[in-house]
């Protein structure tokens, strides 16, 4: 098992609307997709914007696509209209959501470097 | 019934002017029926409008629509692909006179516009069903209110032969959406069809995010030539198929990772995302690559729509001041500090909502062509920033030009000071019954 951060093994994308934020995480492969489920907790999402004070955290999961949609309120600091942050969006927290740490087990870490591999190498 | 081609030339108020055109080169290059979509109105645009309207009648819609649309009439007039566009914004009228003075420029004669209206609410907010978010009306002078309207009134325009569709505010999707149904004929009740049509409006809203925009992640999700990305064309057929690709250029790419960012991008509760038209459920939505560039989506489910429309409404939201000032070399980091410390004593006593953040670690030491000056943090640069909002203007300066006169007063060796101040804009939101909100639309010309 090797702990690497979660941008090792997902790609992410924010969307906001007022004052929610959600974050869609998706794996690279299907054989990292437990370590998803399993370590990308509501209460681990909560624990990383514990600074924004969220008031809920939701999560969805969409196996088909090997997603999950968090959808986490009230940490935009009043959202894109309001905020005082240069990034009133929260465009920038996917990237804070990819620096969670998780476990992983070789062989699916492996698995997810040869996908990229193969897509970086497209012709 | 065959399938409908979609594409779209506009992602925000802001995007690539130069997108469009390759679409509608791809459209026609394909073949078949083909309808042009164009969203450009996020949140808060819609009260800018409204504000620039207010010191011109003519102003309010969206300020590039001319430049957006030049390069694209004549070939979409020519091959009889309609255009969808919420770039009407709060003058959809205004938008309509300037189309049709650019098709005249052009030489391309009197072309059919319909406008939809409608989505102004403001004279029924005081109707005690609205439900408020935060519960309550908004204290501050309301600027706009402007409810979500849905497809059928762009689907009813096109049926009347409208060539160019010019809307306010209505749900993104719906661009796509109203050619759709006017294409296959859907009604109301045909929750999975509608479903389908505003699955694939999602994934067109956002333009080239779903192309290998907004994606590139070098190492690890590269995008083929990010200077010249194909905006999204989505084919969908009678049985519920969205085939998702992209225009004709050498740049950007549709893959499943693409298709899947974007499928969620500003979902909540993935089995409820709410549309005037359909409840979509994308729940059970699968996607493969079935060639380069290629993906089909199947899968979409529909549920009946709520029985109410979410509007956004706009207030009066103060003045943001902003002012920024870089420290570089050594001790910069303390230097810098000292500069964020200082303003918060001049700044505090003012009555402003203050931010102060230090940003990034090199800037000004670098040259033109990005060449390194110096060592990186702490003896490499900092940028101070503060953000100050205040109920009025003098007092939102007030606090920038401390900033400013940093340059003075500050710790040593401060340089590169940038000050704004900004009208802001507040939004909240409310759920307006239907009975309240008469979608109409209107032939402008000829």
């Amino acid at each position: 098992m090797i702990t690497v951060p979660l941008h090792a093994i997902a790609h992410a994308r924010t969307g906001d609307k007022g004052n929610r934020l959600n974050v869609v995480v998706i794996a690279h492969h299907p054989d990292v997709w437990p370590v998803l489920t399993e370590q990308v907790t509501e209460a681990r999402i909560a624990a990383l914007f514990a600074h924004r004070r969220p008031t809920a955290v939701r999560r969805y999961l969409l196996p088909n696509l090997h997603a999950l949609n968090l959808v986490i309120d009230d940490v935009l600091e009043g959202g894109v209209n309001a905020a005082l942050n240069l990034d009133g969006h929260g465009k920038t927290l996917s990237f804070l959501v990819l620096t969670l740490p998780v476990v992983v087990p070789a062989e699916a870490l492996a698995a997810v470097r040869a996908t990229l591999d193969a897509r970086a190498h497209r012709p | 019934m065959g399938p409908l081609l979609v594409g779209n030339g506009a992602g925000f108020s802001g995007d690539r002017l130069d997108a469009a055109e390759p679409v509608v080169r791809t459209l026609i290059a394909r073949g078949g029926p083909a309808a042009m979509t164009f969203e450009t109105l996020a949140e808060r645009t819609l009260a800018l409008g409204v504000l620039a309207r207010e010191t011109n009648p003519d102003a309010g819609h969206e300020p590039a629509l001319v430049p957006l649309l030049r390069p694209v009439l004549g070939l979409c007039l020519s091959a009889g692909i309609p255009i969808v566009g919420n770039f009407g914004a709060a003058n959809p009228r205004g938008a309509a006179a300037a189309i049709a003075r650019l098709a005249g420029e052009l030489g391309l004669g009197t072309p059919r516009i319909a406008v939809v209206e409608g989505d102004d609410v403001r004279d029924v907010l005081d109707d005690p069903r609205i439900v408020w978010e935060g519960s309550a009306r908004p204290a501050r002078p309301i600027i706009a209110a402007n409810a979500y309207l849905g497809a059928f009134p762009i689907a009813a325009a096109l049926r009347a032969g409208a060539a160019i569709v010019v809307t306010g505010r209505i749900a993104d999707p719906a661009l796509a959406l109203g050619p759709l149904i006017a294409h296959f004929g859907w009604n109301e009740h045909d929750l999975d069809a509608l479903a389908v049509g505003t699955l694939a409006g999602h994934l067109l809203e956002c333009g080239a995010q779903v192309t290998g925009g907004y994606f590139g992640d070098p190492g690890v999700k590269d995008v083929p030539a990010p200077e010249a990305i194909g905006f999204p064309i989505a084919e969908v057929a009678a049985d519920g198929a969205i085939t998702v690709t992209k225009a004709d250029t050498p740049g950007g790419l549709v893959d499943r990772r693409t298709v899947t960012e974007q499928i969620l991008y500003e979902v909540h509760d993935p089995a409820a995302y709410l549309t005037p038209d359909v409840t979509l459920d994308i729940t059970g939505v699968t996607v493969a690559e079935t060639a380069p560039d290629t993906v089909v989506v199947r899968g979409a489910r529909g549920h009946a729509r709520p029985p109410t429309l979410k509007a956004t409404v706009s207030t009066e939201g103060g003045f943001l001041g902003e002012g920024e000032i870089s420290y570089a070399g050594p001790n910069a980091l303390a230097r810098a500090r000292l500069a964020a410390t200082t303003l918060r004593a001049r700044v505090g006593a003012l009555p402003v909502r203050l931010r102060i953040d230090l940003l990034g670690l090199q800037a000004v030491l670098d040259s033109d062509e990005g060449a390194r000056g110096g060592p990186l943090a702490p003896d490499g640069e900092v940028r101070v920033r503060l953000a100050a909002l205040a109920e009025d203007r003098a007092t939102a300066e007030a606090a920038a030009r401390e900033v400013l006169s940093l340059y003075c007063c500050g710790p040593a060796g401060g340089g590169g000071v940038r000050t704004a101040v900004t009208r802001r804009v507040a939004t909240t939101s409310a759920l307006v019954p239907r009975d309240l909100v008469a979608p109409r639309i209107a032939m402008v010309s000829p």
